[in-house]
């Protein structure tokens, strides 16, 4: 075997992506992955919940916020990582980023449906109604169609590397729906509100609201990425036994 | 040109294209796309008696009068133009004076703008009620209020 210096930037890489290695790494990983989210999970509730003061507008209906917000940015990171993954799948053909990326669907999915629910609860009592067609929520509406097309069509084609690929070039597409969501209070006017975190001049939003916010979304970043590697693990898994199971009724 | 480089740049090429298209669209569409006129566009696009369009903006402070029994008349102002509303129903419980809301319905013949559906608009501001108060008695609430005014006014 050739000695590691021998191998170029982009070996070293694909050595990295090697699902064998990536079940090793990942088998490592997960224990810490749920301890931290466990524990960012429970600060962040136990903050937000109990430990943060209401709004001087919304009055305790804030509180929804603590679980929308991070919501509504995993689904967004969710895509991003999806159609990330995608991009790499179809340019350098590893099979590792066309599983990351088929993992991911489902989580982004329900970290976006969690994002519309919350979003239309907290929109009764403050707004005066469930749901409007404004370009912040229809656009998100439209997020979560993407995951579940994306989805659809991994469940139709039965051959995993067309599904894939078809696949990719559908979370490519889609991937233009995420800067319209992220500038879709800018662009025009809308019902809901400007973002309050990421905004020119800082947050609007004070300390004590911010921290336990930024705890919740590290635990919600955290959580994600453990769904993600345990997924990843399933689905490495489960191809080697359609491969297994192949090479059986080949024989 | 590697078969890597060929495939990243069809999809950068692509994706450019989509977007490009998509972008139109939108920019085509932005009359459709937004959610609600201000007073100023109102006045600009000569909406007339009969239109249902959403109308939103700040409800003027110490406008909001109770003319009936479940029926208010408030001003919404963009702080350039302003209209007259009259709604009769319940409001949410953010509706207040200074805060912003969106109203849905018609101008009538009189040029008040009678409204089926109120909704109140939240800003990005959150903060404890201590915190507003101690701005407000500080004076610096104001400065807060204005910069947000002069964000509405140039995001169209």
């Amino acid at each position: 075997m050739a000695g590691m210096s021998e191998l170029t930037a982009s070996q070293r890489f694909q050595a990295f992506a090697n699902p064998a290695r990536f079940m090793a790494l990942s088998d490592r990983l997960l224990p810490f992955c749920v301890v931290v989210t466990a524990l960012l999970l429970a600060a962040g509730l136990y903050l937000s919940l109990f430990d943060s003061p209401a709004d001087y507008q919304q009055g305790e209906t804030v509180r929804i916020m603590y679980i929308h917000v991070p919501s509504a940015w995993l689904a967004m990171f969710g895509y991003m990582v999806m159609a990330g993954s995608s991009a790499v799948a179809l340019v350098f053909r590893h099979p590792l980023a066309d599983i990351a990326a088929k993992s991911a669907a489902p989580i982004g999915a329900a970290f976006t449906f969690l994002a519309l629910v919350t979003g239309s609860l907290w929109g009764r009592p403050m707004w005066g109604t469930w749901w409007v067609w404004d370009a912040r929520l229809t656009s998100m509406l439209i997020l979560f169609f993407l995951y579940l097309g994306y989805m659809a069509l991994w469940a139709t084609i039965e051959e995993p590397v067309r599904a894939g690929r078809a696949a990719a070039v559908l979370a490519l597409v889609g991937s233009i729906n995420v800067p319209i969501i992220h500038y879709s209070v800018v662009w025009w006017n809308t019902l809901h509100q400007p973002a309050s975190v990421f905004r020119i001049g800082g947050p609007a939003i004070a300390t004590s609201m911010l921290m336990p916010l930024l705890i919740m979304a590290l635990g919600f970043t955290l959580f994600f990425v453990t769904l993600l590697l345990l997924r990843m693990r399933t689905e490495i898994l489960r191809r080697r036994v359609r491969v297994l199971r192949l090479a059986r009724t080949g024989r | 040109m590697t078969r890597k480089q060929r495939r990243a740049g069809f999809i950068a090429l692509g994706l450019g294209i989509i977007g490009i298209a998509i972008g139109l669209v939108l920019y085509a569409m932005r009359d459709n796309i937004v959610f609600f006129y201000s007073p100023t566009e109102v006045v600009e696009k000569g909406i007339g008696p009969g239109t249902r369009f959403r109308l939103g903006g700040l409800v003027e402070k110490g406008s909001v009068e109770h003319t009936g029994a479940a029926t208010i008349k408030f001003v919404v102002t963009d702080l350039m133009k302003s209209v007259t509303v009259s709604y009769t129903g319940i409001v949410p419980d953010l509706f207040r004076e200074g805060q912003g809301v969106v109203a849905e319905g018609a101008i009538g013949p009189d040029g008040i703008f009678v409204a089926d559906s109120v909704l109140a608009k939240h800003d990005e501001k959150y903060m404890p009620p201590e915190v507003a108060k101690a701005l407000k008695k500080s004076g610096r609430w104001e400065e807060g209020q204005m910069n947000q005014d002069e964000g509405k006014g140039t995001a169209q």
